[in-house]
């Protein structure tokens, strides 16, 4: 039972990084991204190209990787969310500027989604990459059997969303995101950019999915489908945390990630959509605006 | 002959897709749901037509051998009670929230044609599906043809049943309660209703198209499930013209012909270290002709007609 609990906080962990992504777009850009996963995808590819110029990974004590993979990981935040901000630049400000309906923007996420996904697929092919063929020893606590990679997974998102409150509680620019996403023409109206908000919000959501895409990368594999694998539970953590809150998003992600991990256990693991999907069902059922969101 | 015989094919796959189109042209042109799961009920149509005219598979339950017509009218059936219960649950909810439940219906039925082996016989898919006229024709060409004359009756008829349908109070109602709910439901129609017979009728086209695909193709298996079958009738539908029945067959037909003409040409051009990359290649060209239209012609190439009554004069650029 602890260890499908661990498990579970860690599969929750990817799907934390990628939903602060996903929540913000869609309260300060108004559209649920379905590109958002592809965001994951190339942000790990991205990594690995640098690790490629680089030759190594290294190596710290216990640990897959070393410091070239964490300036890698610096780079491919970097990179990846100037891919981001092009796309808004020349795809999504376009609409914006046009007033296209939010079904167009959810359309054209979904053309982002399946260009960014070939774009990988035509520089790196469909198969699986690894950072490094290292095969790391799990550690023993209590029985539970968790590798000292996943160990870092879940401190470095724990660490990651504390500075998420304290930069979206503490800042000017937090607030002002906090602003924008409560309601936009009244933010504007007492003086904030609201440009400024959205490219930081891609900025900041794409380098946490850069962070995702890196460490599945290496406690997993790197393939092309990564990140859009995890579109359907990040919609799920989005739904069941109430779609308005980054906090009801994290809890969403909590719950997803460990209803993954009974599955796992007690299905089985090609069922692991299927447990997301009727959880995503029960929660539209019985509270449509999540299980801690108030009545919109 | 090749050529021709190529053009039959091609003929075949673009009306089978136009009916997909057509179905979603439907749901989304006219009343504005949005599905992003049409692989889903294109799957469970073509998957309840294999197994209702499939033969005998000694590892699965299904293969009942029964005429293809029996199929196609199965696989309408199986479509339409599917689609009827996701829409129970889901009609209700907002654009987003649905498109991401249609979204996971689709990948739980992909999921589900891949796992559940007794039925589907994972990924093996269900093979040997018998053709239609397969018997009747001399030469497989001929067979084809019949084919071909066969889905253009069943897609002719379809598009008269639907201009009729959304020519008619019905076919306002639905444009009523896509541009605004409420003020239909104050004129007392009931819009729940309304969305859920058109989300209904819409995925039983997917699941007839589903049937057709497969009996052509003689053979289904969980990768023609893949969510790009979704995208290529979404990308038909918007260069065509959603609102527009004639313009999603439009649609169907000029990108499944880019489609296969990229396909051509890449195999041409391409040297033969990039050749494994051409598909992705063609992804991402049709990504950005959707992108490109969505920016420079979201009405589409053929626009929807403002039509107020089939008796009064049709009033082209007001609303």
């Amino acid at each position: 039972m602890m260890q499908v609990l661990v498990d579970g906080i860690v599969a929750a962990s990817f799907i934390t990084l990628g939903v602060v992504g996903l929540s913000m777009v869609f309260n300060i850009l108004n559209f649920p991204s379905f590109a958002h996963g592809e965001l994951i995808t190339s942000g790990g590819y991205i990594a690995l190209a640098i690790v490629a110029l680089f030759g190594t990974v290294g190596s710290i004590a216990g640990l897959s990787f070393g410091w070239p993979l964490i300036i890698a990981l610096m780079c491919a935040a970097v990179l990846n969310s100037l891919l981001a901000l092009v796309l808004d630049r020349s795809i999504y400000r376009q609409m914006r500027v046009r007033n296209a309906s939010r079904i167009s923007l959810i359309m054209a996420s979904f053309g982002v989604s399946l260009m960014l996904r070939n774009v990988v697929v035509m520089f790196a092919g469909q198969d699986p990459h690894f950072f490094t063929f290292t095969i790391q020893p799990a550690l023993k606590f209590w029985g539970i059997r968790i590798t000292a990679n996943e160990l870092i997974v879940v401190g470095v998102t724990i660490v990651l969303v504390l500075g998420l409150h304290l930069f979206l509680s503490r800042t000017t620019l937090g607030k002002s995101m906090r602003a924008v996403a409560e309601n936009a023409s009244l933010a504007r109206v007492n003086g904030i950019d609201v440009d400024y908000v959205i490219r930081w919000t891609w900025i900041i959501g794409t380098a946490l999915a850069t962070v995702a895409g890196v460490m599945l990368g290496f406690t997993i594999q790197l393939h092309p489908f990564m990140g859009f694998e995890l579109l359907l539970p990040m919609f799920a953590a989005l739904i069941v945390g109430g779609m308005t809150s980054i906090y009801g998003a994290l809890l969403g992600a909590l719950l997803i990630g460990l209803a993954e991990g009974l599955t796992v256990e007690y299905l089985a693991s090609e069922y692991r959509q299927a447990a997301t999907f009727v959880l995503i069902i029960l929660v539209l059922l019985f509270r449509p605006h999540g299980i801690v969101g108030e009545k919109a | 002959m090749d050529i021709t015989s190529y053009f039959v094919f091609f003929s075949v796959v673009a009306v089978i897709y136009s009916i997909s189109v057509l179905g979603l042209n439907l749901q989304w042109g006219f009343t504005g749901i949005m599905n992003i799961g049409v692989v889903g009920f294109f799957g469970v149509g073509a998957y309840a037509a294999a197994l209702l005219t499939g033969p005998d598979y000694p590892d699965s339950l299904g293969g009942l051998g029964l005429p293809p017509v029996v199929g196609y009218f199965g696989a309408m059936l199986a479509s339409g009670i599917v689609a009827l219960l996701v829409g129970l649950v889901t009609i209700r909810l907002r654009h987003d929230f649905l498109a991401v439940a249609t979204f996971g219906v689709a990948v739980c039925i992909q999921m589900l044609a891949m796992n559940l082996k007794p039925l589907t016989r994972g990924f093996d898919g269900l093979h040997s599906l018998p053709r239609p006229f397969a018997s009747m024709a001399a030469t497989p060409f001929l067979s084809n043809l019949y084919f071909l004359a066969m889905v253009l009756c069943i897609g002719g008829a379809l598009l008269w049943a639907l201009e009729r349908m959304t020519r008619s109070p019905w076919g306002r109602v639905l444009r009523a309660t896509r541009e605004d709910e409420e003020a239909s439901a104050a004129l007392g129609k009931y819009a729940v209703s309304y969305r859920l017979q058109a989300f209904v009728l819409g995925s039983m086209l997917m699941g007839l198209s589903g049937a057709l695909y497969g009996s052509f193709m003689g053979f289904v298996s969980p990768q023609d499930l893949l969510p790009i079958f979704t995208f290529q009738i979404f990308v038909m539908l918007i260069v065509g013209g959603s609102g527009n029945n004639f313009g999603a067959i439009l649609g169907a037909v000029t990108i499944w012909a880019l489609w296969t003409l990229t396909e051509t040409v890449l195999g041409a051009f391409l040297p033969p270290e990039l050749q494994r990359q051409a598909s992705a290649i063609r992804v991402v060209f049709v990504g950005l002709i959707l992108v490109l239209m969505l920016l420079y012609r979201p009405q589409g190439l053929l626009p929807e007609r403002r039509n107020i009554s089939s008796f009064a004069a049709s009033r082209p650029d007001k609303a």
